[in-house]
Formats: structure tokens, C-alpha cells, sequence
């Protein structure tokens, strides 16, 4: 009988785009090659076309913090003048939550009043957990607590949990604000999306400067540049959240005879809340990381306290420090969570007025009895527990007997792998390198697409930025492919069981929700500073998405091409290959995006261990106060991703044509 | 073509409607009548939504607006509640022009005299069944404890008692559309817009709703504009219906007139299938008489179907009764039979069909 199964399904069929890809591959190869050979203007960027802008901006910064005036008051004046107005709310909560009413300093300090007892706040987020989730999270959330207190973190986390709450009202209320008026006003929209993208992909530390600047060092300044950083999820899950009101519901409201604000606070408020609940839960979680962070600039807290434990090199203390971190991310995480699951399964009544008085006795008979009993107020250092020498012992350990193992492994990678990709990445031409960037994305997405990459690329060059640039695109290359190279297949192969996606989704959400310091402290306590360390760090943190969207992208193929599949008689390779893959390619395709955009925020973190990048350029700048250099390395690393972002958005959206899909 | 409601005082008139997408409507204003055929305005990238559409309804009169989707129906609906700006046109409510209205009477006249029901439901799922009721009176300003009290009295109405304190989530989707019906008759509106109400609905819960509105109908007379794509529900539902293909209204009539009597091949390939004892009413087939006759006696504005069981125990000719109880006329038995067999009116043109593939 006669072989009828078509060459297709064998994948015999003699690849044109092969073809294509090996011919891209050989002239890129054959440019390396032939690098030497080129004019040296083309290898570094001649200084005729360099645009000093970073010149500028240190002298715009320069004007603006010093000379700036608007009708006779100094701009900076004002700046100062916020600064200290905002300081008054975060004392107040800090007042609080962390220090108590204290009268005097040094030896004539006298507490007035104390702070809230640990015990008190303790139990009563626990009720407040229990309730609008269950069980589950009233019991997380008690552990929590009392890790924090037992562990002598108690203190350090509810500085950092005031300035979250604040910010996270601040960002709220204006992300609200903007994102109304940018729903309203269909001109505004695109422009205030321009601006926010650009804003979401400008690493942290470059709004730590201008506030820094602007706002002086303490906690409000951090407050400042948190709110900024945490604004653009807010506004654009805002108008998201009133866009997903449908039509039919705006028309009862006008049928209705609603005014304006009627419509606005009864009809699309209340049945966007759902997604805007989904939004808090992001701010909660951008505002968490961003106030960890900002701790570089006196915000204190739990951030602090890392970063100390890092510079003193003690190990133990910051891993401590940042298990409390993970603490307070996962409760606040779940808790958010929690309540916008409550909004979109419709409201319960969970929260009855007899709750309120115990919540308020929770918190007010501890803290009465605090002062009785100091043990209330501050867990006594005495009692405290610490693993910190455990963890010391551990990593010594460690190191006494997997020295060698480890530091093979670290100098194979660093020799073998890493430093020749990024040599040949710094030798690279910058003009062909412009000239491959733009072509790619004309031929993926259409001339705009092609000339506004070319367009940010030069951007780069002329900024004098291209040298770092392609340092930081080594690291970011390398920690994705070996992130996707993980992460992927083992999502495509967890989706097939179920019964494990349950505990795969809580790990992933658990990865997330860690602030992007934590993930520093193993890759250092293993491997030293370097980047290598680097690397892990960035590809620990950058797997989560890898391995969440290859499970989506699987969970998702239509499940009548895979019967259709199996009544062909394919076998399982043949499913996955030809059914399967192409079904699923758009999303792993944004699963690829995703997870580059994790990764280039994670780089600049992991400058802190001592990359050579813009990540370094603009940590370096932050902690000599250069504005200039510190704010035009950030720009450059958002026109990084911004490009990656345009070429592989518009893979998968030429991926979903071809499937003949909405996913895109 | 009747597009006068018969012996109804008008309470809607429409004149001359365009809704046009693609320029601004006095942009469209200026357009000679010649630059309005659906050629020239497709040169221009325009899109005529609603062309030219004209018709009364009287008070009180199940108005009935059917076509495929894309054919402007539900557009033509938003035009006379003002939803979508028509781009030309008049559109009275007893005698006053809408289009005139400022924002504030409008909004006044939406409130105490118009109310919605929508295809799917429209309702806000933060607020349980009476509070989606009572939304409407909420928005008027009335207090809530009278507000609640009304909602209370239109849920019984609907049959949602003991579901008052649900969330729309867990209502199913007849049930939600229940609620959708309360609201809209919350304010006691004297015209009531339902926009392919129950197109979103499985055919068995469709048919109880539409029972439903026959019922509420029956007890209290509202002007009624009601859009839908399924000709059985035209048929039932309706005092005249009106036909719409890409944007115009090809014909207004009684279901029956359209029967019988179609105004062009598209009505006739519509209304093809419709078994006519279902439309045709005694009225149409009896033979005038001032006496009464000896046999059973029916409502001249019965349909055929209607009657059917009479017919069939009767050995003769039935007497046919107006609708005041007074004999007008006799019915055949043999003729209402026949009827009653027919499978179709008209024989479908085999023209048609080649048309139809040919397209």
C-alpha cells in the first residue's frame, strides 16, 4: 500500500524559511568576520555624531533644582516644600504602626503613646484575611506576623508597610484621576499610553535621581518616586476597566437619565471594579518592590536593612531580612487578590458590623496592654529569634565543600559562554547592527514598526550609550534564553497534568510577587559578585513568565484541532508539532516578550552586583548624584525594550494571523 | 404601503431618517438627493445605516422592527431614543420633536417616559435584583425605602419573587432579563424600546418571555418598539412589523398583509416558510353577513390557526363575531380548512434561488 500520510506531516518538506534563516545567520556571521576590516568610526561611535544630551539634561536637572523659578518661587522651593508636606502622613502612619508617639530624643526621649502592638495588628489583618478569603490566608497571614515579631523584623516591616499604604492610596487616587480623564477625552488617550509605556519600561533607579534632586533624601522623596513608578498600571488598568464597560450598560445609563457623574460613580465605577481591583493588586505589588528599592534613597525599612546586610556582606541577616519581604509580598498579594475575586463573583456579604468591633478590640486591648507589658509593643531583642548564623553556616558550608564544582561551573560559563557572546556583541558594527535592528522590524511589522526601531536605536548610538547598551543586551539575551530554554518546555510539559497546575500557578504567583532585590541573595551567596551571579539572578526572576505562558499557550489550543488530529491518526510528536506548536505560537511568542521585559528590569537591579552595563551606568550615576547620565542610561534602556518589544509583538501578532487568531 | 397605524391616534412619527456613518450629519445635510443612492455614498466611504426611514406608530401599538443583522434595525431603534444622533430627519413623540430637545429635557423625557430593554440585559452587577430594578427611580432622586417598595411590586410582577436579594451572577439568563423587563417598566414608561430582547435566550425560556410581554402587554397598553431578527417573534409579538433591508424599511404591514401580500422578492423569501393559517385572521376570509349564522362562533380578528380546533368539530359554517360580540359575517369551513393546510402563501421563484447562489 502506498505511503498516503502527506511529506507535511512528516516535516520533510524542504524548508524555504530555513533556507532563509541560515542565509540571516551567515552574513551576521560573515559581518563579525569581517568586522576588523571596517572603518573604526563604525565600532566605536565617532564623536561628531554624538548628542551631548546627557549633558543637557544635567544642566536642565542642574537649572531646574537650583534656579528655577516660577513668578519669584524657586522651583526647587516647592519641590521642598511637597517634600515636607508629604513627610506629614508618613510620620503620622509611622507614628502609628511602627514608632509610637515619642517626645524628645536621645536620653529625654519619653513615649507618650505606643505604637500598635505587633499582637494587635497581627490578628486583626488575620480576621480581616479570614473573612474575605478563608481559613487559609487568616492562618498565612497570623504565620506572617508573627515572623516578622518573633524574628525582630517587626519594626523595619511596618516602616516600609506605611510608605506602601500611602503610596498605594496616592497612586491610586491619581491613577483613578488621570485614567477617567484619559477614558473621557479619546485625543488624550494614545498619548497618556505613549507616556506610560515609556514610563513602565524606564528602570527604577532613574526616578530615583530627579526625586532625589528634586526632594532631597528621606522617606518622602522615596514616596515620590514610588508613586510615579506605581502610576502607570493604575492609569492603564483605569482605562482598561472603564473601556470594558459595555456599551449596552453606558446606553441604560442614558436611558436612564443619568448625569454625568451619576454615570461615572454609579453605572462605570461599579462595574469596572472588578478589573480595577485587579489593578490594585499590580500597584500593591509595582509600589511593594519600588519602596524596597527606594530604601537607597532613605526610605528605610525592610529595604534597608537588606541593602546593609548586603554591603556587610552578612548573608544571614539579609536573607532574614528579605524572608520578611517575601512575608509581607505574599500576604499583601493574596489579600488584594482576595478582595477582587470577592468583586467579580459578585459581593457576600462578608464583613458584618460585629467584625468592625472585634477588629477594633483586636487592635486596641494589645496595644493597651503594651504599655504594660513593653513585650507587646516590641518583641524584646532578647527573645528574638534569628537564623541568621544558620544561613552563614550554610553558605560557609557551601563554599568549604563545593568550592570547586561551583567555581567550575562559574568560570566555564564566564569563559566559555558568556564573555565571547559578549565580545562579539560589542564588536559588532553599530551601523549594520541599526541597519539588521530596523529591517527586522519592516519585515515583521510594516515600515512604521521598522523606522521607529531604527529611530530608537540611533537614539542609543548618539547618546554614546551604544558600548554599555550592547552589554546589557548580552546579559538580557543570555538570562532569556536560558529562561525560555527552562521555562518553556517545562510549562509545556506541566500543562499536560493537571493536577499539578494548582501548585505551578500559587509557586508562580509566589516568584512574582517577590521584589526584585530578594532574588540577588542566593546568586550572591552562592557565586560572588560578577555576572554570573548577575545572570542567575536575572534568570530567576525572568522564568516565572516563561513558564506560566507556555502553560497558557498549551491550555489554549483549540481543542477540535487536536481531535481532528487524533481522528488523523498523528502520533503525539506529530500533535505537538504540527497541531499544537502552531496553534500556541502567538502566545509563546508574547510569553518571549514578557519574559525579555522581566529580565531588562531585573538588569538594573542586578547592577548592585556589579555588572559592566547601562544597569551599572545608571546605578553608578544615582549613587554620585549625576542626573545626566544617570536619567539618558534609563532612556536607553527603555528604547531597549521598547525594540524588543515592537519586534516581538509584532512576531506574534504576524504568528496569530497565520493561525488565523484574535490572540494578539 | 400602510405606514399609518389603523384607527390608533399617532403617538410616534418618524419622517425621513438617515443615519449615516463615515461624515458629520451636515456634511450629510447638503448631499443632493442623487449623491444618497447606496453607490454613490459607498464612492464616498459613507455608510448609510438608516436610510430614509418613515412610519407612525399609534399609541399603544406593538411596533414591530425586523431584519438581519447589519440591516440598521437596532440603529433605527437608538435614532428614535436618541442613543445615536440621527444625521437627517423628524422624530415627533405626540407631536414634539426629540431632535430639537436640549440635553436636560431630553434626559427628563428618557426618564419619566421611555423605558429599555436591552439584548443582553444591561445590568449592573454590583446590585442585587431590586437594587438593578430600582436604578432607574434611584437616578430620578426618589428615596430608596419607595424606590425599593416599587421594585418590590415589579419583581411580583415578573415573577422574581424570592430571588429579590440575588446578584445578576446568579440569576440564569431568562431570569436576568427578567429583571431587565422590571427595570425598564420601574418608571411606568409610556414607550417601551426592546432591542432584540431575547436573542441572547434559549428557545424554550424565548417563548416565555414572550408570553410574558403578550401579558403585560394585556394589562397595561404601552406604545412598544420592538427590534428582533426572528420572524416567528415578529409574528407574535406584533400589531404591524416593518421590514428592514440594508438600512431602508422595504415594507410596513400586519403580519398578515406581509403574507399575502409581499412588497418585494425579500419579504417573500422571508416570509416563505410562515404557515398562513398563523397570520391569516378570520376577518380576511369570511363572507359578510348581518345575520348570525347557525354554526360556532369566532372573533373576526382571530387567526385561522387560532380557531383550528373549532373548525374541525364544525360541520358547517362558522359565525363570525366583531369585537364587540356582534355577528359580522360567516366563515366557510371549506376555505378555512384549506387554509389551515396550506403550507405556504406564495411559491418561492426559482429565479430566487438561482440568485441566491449566484451572490
Amino acid at each position: 500500500m502506498a505511503d498516503i500520510s502527506p511529506d507535511i506531516l512528516r516535516g520533510r518538506r524542504p524548508s524555504r524559511r530555513l533556507w532563509t534563516g541560515l542565509l540571516v545567520a551567515a552574513v551576521i556571521l560573515a559581518l563579525l568576520a569581517a568586522a576588523p576590516l571596517m572603518p573604526p568610526s563604525w565600532r566605536a561611535v565617532p564623536d561628531a555624531l554624538r548628542w551631548p544630551l546627557s549633558d543637557w539634561i544635567a544642566a536642565g536637572m542642574n537649572w531646574l533644582a537650583r534656579d528655577a523659578a516660577i513668578a519669584g518661587v524657586h522651583f526647587a522651593t516647592v519641590t521642598r516644600a511637597l517634600a515636607t508636606a508629604a513627610q506629614w502622613p508618613i510620620e503620622a502612619l509611622q507614628v502609628v504602626l511602627a514608632k509610637g508617639w515619642v517626645h524628645g530624643a536621645g536620653f529625654n526621649k519619653v513615649q507618650i503613646a505606643p505604637p500598635l502592638s505587633w499582637l494587635g495588628v497581627t490578628l486583626a489583618t488575620a480576621l480581616l484575611a479570614w473573612r474575605i478569603s478563608g481559613p487559609g490566608l487568616g492562618a498565612m497571614t497570623l504565620l506572617a506576623g508573627l515572623y516578622l515579631a518573633l524574628f525582630g523584623l517587626w519594626t523595619s516591616a511596618m516602616t516600609t508597610l506605611a510608605s506602601v499604604l500611602l503610596c498605594v492610596l496616592a497612586a491610586l487616587v491619581l491613577g483613578l484621576a488621570i485614567g477617567i480623564r484619559a477614558h473621557r477625552s479619546p485625543g488624550m488617550e494614545p498619548a497618556v499610553r505613549a507616556v506610560m509605556n515609556v514610563m513602565q519600561t524606564v528602570p527604577i533607579f532613574s526616578y530615583l535621581l530627579p526625586t532625589l534632586l528634586l526632594f532631597g533624601y528621606g522617606p518622602s522623596a522615596a514616596l515620590f518616586a514610588t508613586v510615579v513608578y506605581a502610576l502607570p498600571p493604575m492609569v492603564h488598568a483605569t482605562v482598561l476597566a472603564l473601556r470594558s464597560v459595555p456599551a449596552e450598560t453606558l446606553e441604560l445609563a442614558r436611558m436612564t437619565g443619568c448625569s454625568r457623574r451619576q454615570t461615572l460613580w454609579r453605572v462605570e465605577l461599579p462595574v469596572a471594579l472588578p478589573r480595577l481591583a485587579i489593578g490594585l493588586n499590580q500597584v500593591v505589588m509595582m509600589t511593594l518592590n519600588m519602596v524596597i528599592i527606594a530604601s537607597m534613597i532613605g526610605a528605610g525599612g525592610l529595604g534597608y536593612d537588606v541593602l546593609r546586610a548586603l554591603r556587610r556582606l552578612d548573608f544571614g541577616a539579609g536573607f532574614e531580612a528579605g524572608m520578611g519581604i517575601v512575608a509581607l509580598a505574599v500576604v499583601l498579594d493574596r489579600l488584594t487578590q482576595a478582595a477582587a475575586r470577592n468583586q467579580s463573583v459578585g459581593r457576600r456579604r462578608l464583613w458584618s458590623r460585629r467584625d468592625g468591633l472585634i477588629l477594633l478590640a483586636l487592635l486596641a486591648v494589645p496595644t493597651g496592654l503594651s504599655l504594660v507589658l513593653p513585650a507587646l509593643a516590641v518583641w524584646p531583642k532578647a527573645l528574638s529569634l534569628t537564623s541568621a548564623p544558620f544561613w552563614n553556616a550554610a553558605v560557609s558550608f557551601i563554599n568549604q565543600h563545593f568550592y570547586d564544582p561551583l567555581e567550575a561551573i562559574r568560570t566555564f560559563m564566564l569563559l566559555k559562554v558568556m564573555n565571547p557572546f559578549r565580545d562579539a556583541l560589542a564588536a559588532l558594527p553599530w551601523p549594520i547592527a541599526v541597519v539588521l535592528l530596523a529591517l527586522a522590524g519592516w519585515r515583521l511589522g510594516g515600515w512604521r514598526v521598522g523606522a521607529g526601531i531604527a529611530a530608537m536605536a540611533m537614539f542609543v548610538v548618539v547618546t554614546g550609550y551604544w558600548l554599555p547598551a550592547t552589554g546589557s543586551v548580552y546579559l538580557t539575551v543570555l538570562a532569556v534564553l536560558v529562561a525560555l530554554a527552562v521555562g518553556m518546555p517545562f510549562g509545556i510539559w506541566i500543562s499536560a497534568r493537571k493536577r499539578w497546575h494548582q501548585g505551578v500557578q500559587l509557586a508562580l504567583d509566589t516568584l512574582q510577587t517577590l521584589p526584585t532585590l530578594v532574588y540577588l541573595l542566593p546568586a550572591v551567596m552562592l557565586f560572588r559578585n560578577g555576572d554570573f551571579s548577575a545572570l542567575i539572578a536575572i534568570t530567576s526572576y525572568a522564568v516565572a513568565p516563561a513558564i506560566r505562558y507556555g502553560m497558557d499557550a498549551m491550555a489554549h489550543v483549540p481543542s477540535e484541532r487536536v481531535e481532528a488530529a487524533a481522528m488523523c491518526g498523528c502520533s503525539k510528536w506529530q500533535t505537538f508539532r504540527h497541531v499544537r506548536l502552531p496553534a500556541a505560537l502567538p502566545t509563546l511568542l508574547l510569553g518571549v516578550n514578557q519574559t525579555v521585559m522581566m529580565a531588562l528590569s531585573m538588569l538594573v537591579i542586578a547592577a548592585l552586583v556589579g555588572t559592566r552595563e547601562l544597569g551599572q551606568v545608571v546605578f553608578t550615576a544615582l549613587s554620585q548624584g549625576q542626573p545626566g547620565p544617570g536619567i539618558t542610561a534609563g532612556l536607553c534602556v527603555a528604547c531597549i525594550a521598547l525594540i524588543a518589544d515592537a519586534l516581538l509583538k509584532s512576531g506574534a501578532a504576524r504568528a496569530a494571523r497565520h493561525q488565523g487568531e484574535a490572540h494578539a | 404601503m400602510p405606514d399609518t397605524p389603523a384607527s390608533r391616534p399617532v403617538a410616534i412619527s418618524a419622517e425621513g431618517v438617515w443615519k449615516v456613518f463615515g461624515t458629520d450629519a451636515s456634511a450629510f445635510r447638503n448631499r443632493p438627493p442623487e449623491a444618497r443612492t447606496p453607490e454613490a455614498m459607498a464612492r464616498d466611504r459613507l455608510v448609510g445605516a438608516v436610510r430614509d426611514a418613515g412610519f407612525q406608530i399609534g399609541r399603544g401599538e406593538v411596533f414591530v422592527i425586523m431584519g438581519l443583522s447589519g440591516s440598521g434595525k437596532s440603529t433605527l431603534l437608538r435614532c428614535l431614543t436618541r442613543l445615536i444622533e440621527p444625521s437627517e430627519g423628524r422624530i415627533l413623540f405626540d407631536g414634539q420633536d426629540i431632535l430639537s430637545l436640549g440635553e436636560k429635557p431630553l434626559a427628563a423625557l428618557r426618564r419619566k417616559r421611555m423605558g429599555m430593554v436591552f439584548q443582553h440585559f444591561a445590568l449592573l452587577p454590583n446590585r442585587t435584583v431590586l437594587g438593578n430594578i430600582a436604578f432607574p427611580l434611584e437616578m430620578q432622586g426618589m428615596d430608596r425605602d419607595r424606590a425599593e417598595a416599587r421594585a418590590r411590586e415589579l419583581a411580583e410582577v415578573v415573577g422574581l419573587t424570592g430571588r429579590e436579594h440575588r446578584f445578576p451572577a446568579e440569576l440564569s439568563g431568562g431570569q436576568q432579563q427578567r429583571v431587565g423587563i422590571a427595570r425598564s417598566l420601574a418608571t411606568d414608561p409610556e414607550f417601551w424600546f426592546l432591542d432584540e430582547p431575547f436573542s441572547a435566550l434559549d428557545p424554550l425560556i424565548r417563548a416565555d418571555l414572550q408570553a410574558e410581554v403578550q401579558r403585560l402587554q394585556r394589562e397595561h397598553t404601552r406604545t412598544t418598539i420592538f427590534v428582533t431578527h426572528d420572524l416567528d417573534e415578529a409574528i407574535r409579538l406584533a400589531d404591524r412589523v416593518a421590514i428592514m433591508e440594508s438600512g431602508r424599511i422595504v415594507q410596513i404591514g400586519t403580519p398578515e398583509e406581509l403574507v399575502t401580500r409581499p412588497a418585494t422578492d425579500y419579504v417573500r423569501r422571508f416570509v416563505a416558510k410562515v404557515p398562513p393559517a398563523r397570520v391569516i385572521r378570520v376577518a380576511s376570509l369570511m363572507t359578510p353577513a348581518h345575520e348570525a349564522a347557525a354554526g360556532e362562533q369566532v372573533s373576526a380578528d382571530a387567526t385561522i390557526a387560532e380557531i383550528a380546533p373549532k373548525i374541525v368539530a364544525q360541520g358547517g359554517p362558522l359565525c363570525v363575531l366583531d369585537a364587540r360580540g356582534r355577528p359580522v359575517g360567516s366563515l366557510d369551513r371549506q376555505v378555512a380548512l384549506q387554509t389551515l393546510a396550506a403550507v405556504s402563501c406564495i411559491p418561492v421563484p426559482v429565479a430566487e434561488h438561482r440568485g441566491d447562489q449566484a451572490r
